[in-house]
């Protein structure tokens, strides 16, 4: 090895580590400057109206978006009923109870529906609950937000309950505690932490879905007096205020957008905050 | 405290000698034969050591006795355990109460993390049904004391159980299953990842419970088995070799691979 | 033989053997729910795609009228939108990521590794309408006025890069949908490249070698087809995209080589046109478009996941 070819490896080393740094920051940059943007342009509009008010005439300054904000909320509320429920005791069977093969095709089935694009979500629960209500409704946007979050939760449940280690299954029947018990009160009890991390993230993870409300739960202007009707979202209004060619919709949007984010943020960061000492060890 | 079997009509009292009664006991997981038809007879109010080179089949004994191996779909059992005198693999008898009866502690402690100290003890009771305060707060001292932790941390009942040393932890595991007052204790190499000073607490423990119980334990530790037993069962390949009081297993064994087991020709 | 056992703790059993079949039973009927799903997902999409399936079969595919005042309904620029706005994702998503899945495995200082993989995980998690708002306000003007008009210059010898733009058009979607899966391919990278064993790099080092050099030899070659899974995940994740999409590609059907052109992608149509659409052929021509999707998005998920576990055998998951 000569000493030039050592310095032209030694440089292309260098290189490419300044090449790496250089990518890493540009991935990076995006998630920043919409944080900055968000907050330019769209904390202004946070005041008490934004949070209280309903929506004011077309094109007109004030109102706000206190029917979506709780909308969002209604609807979060429904996808939890359905979503919790059925993916965390799924879940349960698949690390508990499922022989191997059984477990393989129901992970295949959720991992399928995991990758089912939105919109297709959106598509299907209109012609299952739309067409036969005659119409758009909130239940409907809960239906498929809740839809959406089985096979997330089922998976994230089965990983947790995969980690808890078998010495405290075998311990718990060994003391004659039946297996229902065992499972429920030993098992999950012990992983009841990371269920919640999962059940938490898949909420924030719907809670940012537009492409199946368009479908379902439409969008209204006014508060959400029955399930059966349309209801507003924070994720839907933006979408329409910010395509409006309203100044005074774009400023509001700006702020709807900064709280839905931080929103999703904030639920993200806390369930990472508390679970930090598993998170620790994943460098 | 002596078992019996009594007739209902004549009251006549059968006393029964043995704790467990193995007959022709075979285990295997799926086509593999583990145990060939093992026939011993347990002790009751002794301790009684399984020893033997890994692989001879040891563990898979003492999982037998507490019908732990139905948790794997592959295993099948041929041949009969009598737990003073009853059939623990009758058809009508659920394993859940065999487990209640012949209690375990493992290898590696586990005592349940999200658990303080007494919830650990009690956890087997109060899953159970037991709801009587005063009843799980003796039988938390009960078994504490027993298993010789309890001044340890008595003024510290609702810490958290997993802030206790490998050997506390181990302590802990033992009273958890005392609490539910088996009838007999199995032990899977319960000092084997023990320091020495942990490790020579377990075997006073032991001397001490078997006033009180009848106790199977399984030992890599040849000089433990000759400390802490009263009888000794040789293992080798999945067969019984030799059984007979530790003094005779370990002075004087019949078979000839005893003999270099103990002696330490190969093991 | 009347026997008694003197003892204690013969409770009864029939209770808990009640309540261990019904548990069990309860979390089977639960976990069964995934088939259910997608037996419903298949029959909405089928039969309200039926109308449109038996008017244009196959011939809905490569034709490129859409025209819902006559009946006539093809989705090739559609198909196209997709695919083109996907393909420049990838050329921009996966160098960035590879590389940053690299720094983070094999270069970054340790301190710095945390905070980057979580500010990656955060991105991942800005829900699209966001992107697409800002995009549309913010990048979307900034390229117009200074990013575009030099590739036009520089590199408008090549068809990709004539023609004007108003500044929505298929390339801004395709930056868009490489911010959005950028996320993705680089954390399952990430957990390819730290699965390759130890004892590659350690032999590429005892040579003598650089840090580039045992990065290039012993990891990312040992790691290509792992990589290339994560590649294709990403571009899964692309396909279904909407939201961002539809606000950034300028909502006109297209087929050509400008990527300065207004596009449409099978999601950014069914985004703009669904609640519009007046007739029941119409409507069903778009669960058709649906249905065409779903397709293309499940075949591309297999194959990545097929990728995956031939690599790293099936503990590795493709996360969502």
């Amino acid at each position: 090895m000569t000493a030039a070819n050592h310095k032209l490896r030694n440089f292309k080393d260098a290189l490419m580590q300044i090449v790496a740094l250089l990518c890493a920051i540009i991935v990076v940059t995006p998630l920043v400057l919409i944080f900055y943007h968000l907050i330019k342009l769209g904390f202004s509009s946070i005041n008490w109206a934004f949070f209280t008010q309903l929506p004011g005439p077309v094109g007109e300054p004030g109102g706000g978006m206190g029917n979506a904000i709780v909308g969002t909320f209604i609807l979060l509320g429904q996808a939890a009923v359905i979503g919790v429920p059925v993916g965390v005791l799924g879940g349960v069977f698949l690390a508990e109870y499922g022989s191997p093969k059984s477990s393989g095709w129901i992970r295949f089935a959720a991992d399928i529906l995991n990758g089912v694009p939105s919109i297709v979500w959106g598509l299907v629960v209109y012609g299952l609950v739309v067409v036969p209500m005659h119409g758009f409704s909130a239940l409907a946007g809960g239906v498929v937000l809740g839809l959406m979050m089985v096979p997330l939760v089922m998976r994230t449940t089965e990983e947790v309950l995969h980690l808890v280690p078998a010495g405290y299954r075998e311990a718990a029947l060994a003391l004659g505690v039946s297996k229902w018990k065992t499972v429920l009160q030993i098992v999950v009890r012990t992983a009841l932490k990371g269920i919640a991390t999962g059940v938490l993230l898949a909420i924030a993870r719907v809670a940012g879905e537009t492409a199946p409300l368009l479908f379902t739960a439409l969008g209204n202007n006014i508060w959400a007096r029955s399930l059966t009707q349309p209801i507003a979202a924070l994720p839907l209004q933006i979408f329409n205020y910010a395509m409006s060619p309203y100044d005074e919709w774009h400023r509001q949007a700006w702020a709807a957008a900064l709280v839905l984010l931080l929103l999703v943020l904030f639920i993200n960061i806390g369930v990472r905050f508390l679970t930090r000492d598993r998170w620790k060890a994943k460098i | 405290m002596t078992s019996a079997i009594i007739n209902r009509e004549t009251m006549e009292q059968t006393p029964i000698t043995t704790a467990l009664a193995v007959r022709n006991l075979s285990v295997f997981f799926g086509a593999n034969e583990v145990l060939k038809k093992v026939s011993l007879d347990i002790v009751p109010r002794a301790v009684t050591a399984i020893i033997g080179p890994s692989g001879c089949g040891k563990s898979t004994f003492l999982r037998a006795l507490n019908r732990m191996h139905e948790l794997n779909p592959e295993a099948r059992m041929t041949g009969e355990i009598r737990l003073f005198g009853d059939d623990i693999y009758a058809r009508a008898v659920e394993p859940v109460i065999v487990r209640r009866r012949v209690g375990m502690v493992f290898q590696k402690s586990n005592p349940f993390p999200t658990m303080t100290i007494s919830e650990n003890v009690t956890v087997g009771l109060r899953l159970n049904g037991v709801r009587d305060k005063r009843l799980l707060a003796e039988r938390t001292e009960q078994s504490l004391r027993m298993a010789a932790l309890w001044d340890e941390v008595k003024d510290r009942l609702n810490t958290a159980a997993i802030s206790l040393s490998g050997g506390q932890q181990q302590r802990l595991c033992i009273a958890r299953a005392l609490a539910v007052q088996p009838e007999v204790l199995l032990m899977d190499e319960p000092a084997s990842a023990l320091d020495q000073l942990a490790t020579s607490k377990i075997e006073d423990l032991i001397l001490d419970l078997k006033k009180k119980y009848t106790i199977v334990i399984v030992t890599h530790n040849m000089q433990q088995a000759a400390r802490a037993s009263d009888f000794t069962a040789f293992f080798y390949l999945g067969e019984l070799v030799e059984f007979g009081t530790t003094t005779k297993i370990f002075t004087s064994p019949s078979q000839k691979r005893t003999e270099d087991y103990v002696t330490g020709r190969f093991g | 033989m009347n026997a008694i056992a003197i003892n204690v703790n013969r409770k009864s059993s029939g209770v808990s053997h009640f309540g261990d079949s019904t548990f069990k039973w309860l979390t089977l009927l639960m976990a069964l729910s995934v088939f259910v799903l997608i037996a419903l997902i298949g029959y909405e999409l089928f039969v309200g795609a039926r109308p449109s399936i038996q008017k244009f079969g196959w011939h809905f595919l490569v034709s490129s009228s859409w025209d819902p005042v006559n009946g006539v309904f093809g989705a090739l620029p559609y198909i196209f939108g997709t695919l083109v706005t996907s393909f420049i994702a990838l050329l921009i998503a996966v160098p960035l990521s590879i590389a940053t899945a690299v720094f983070l495995t094999e270069l970054a200082p340790l301190w710095v590794r945390q905070p980057l993989i979580m500010f990656i995980e955060l991105l991942a998690a800005i829900p699209s309408v966001i992107l697409g708002f800002w995009g549309f306000y913010v990048m979307v003007p900034w390229l117009h006025d200074h990013v575009y008009p030099l590739l036009r210059s520089s590199l408008g010898f090549l068809p990709f890069f004539q023609g004007a733009d108003h500044g929505p058009c298929i390339l801004s979607a395709g930056i868009i949908l490489a911010i959005m899966i950028i996320p993705i391919i680089t954390s399952v990278s990430r957990e390819i490249l730290r699965s390759v064993p130890g004892l590659q790099r350690e032999a590429a080092y005892a040579l003598g070698a650089t840090r580039w050099e045992v990065t290039r030899i012993a990891v990312l070659s040992y790691a290509k087809r792992g990589l290339f899974g994560a590649v294709i995940l990403g571009l899964g994740r692309a396909l279904g995209e909407t939201m961002a999409v539809t606000m950034l590609i300028g909502n006109a059907p297209y087929i050509g080589w400008s990527v300065f052109a207004p596009g449409q992608t099978l999601a950014s149509v069914l985004a703009n046109e669904f609640t519009e659409a007046s007739d029941p052929l119409y409507s069903s021509a778009l669960f058709h478009v649906g249905l065409v999707l779903l397709g293309v998005t499940l075949l591309v998920n297999a194959l990545a996941r097929l990728l995956l576990v031939t690599f790293a055998g099936p503990g590795m998951k493709p996360q969502h």
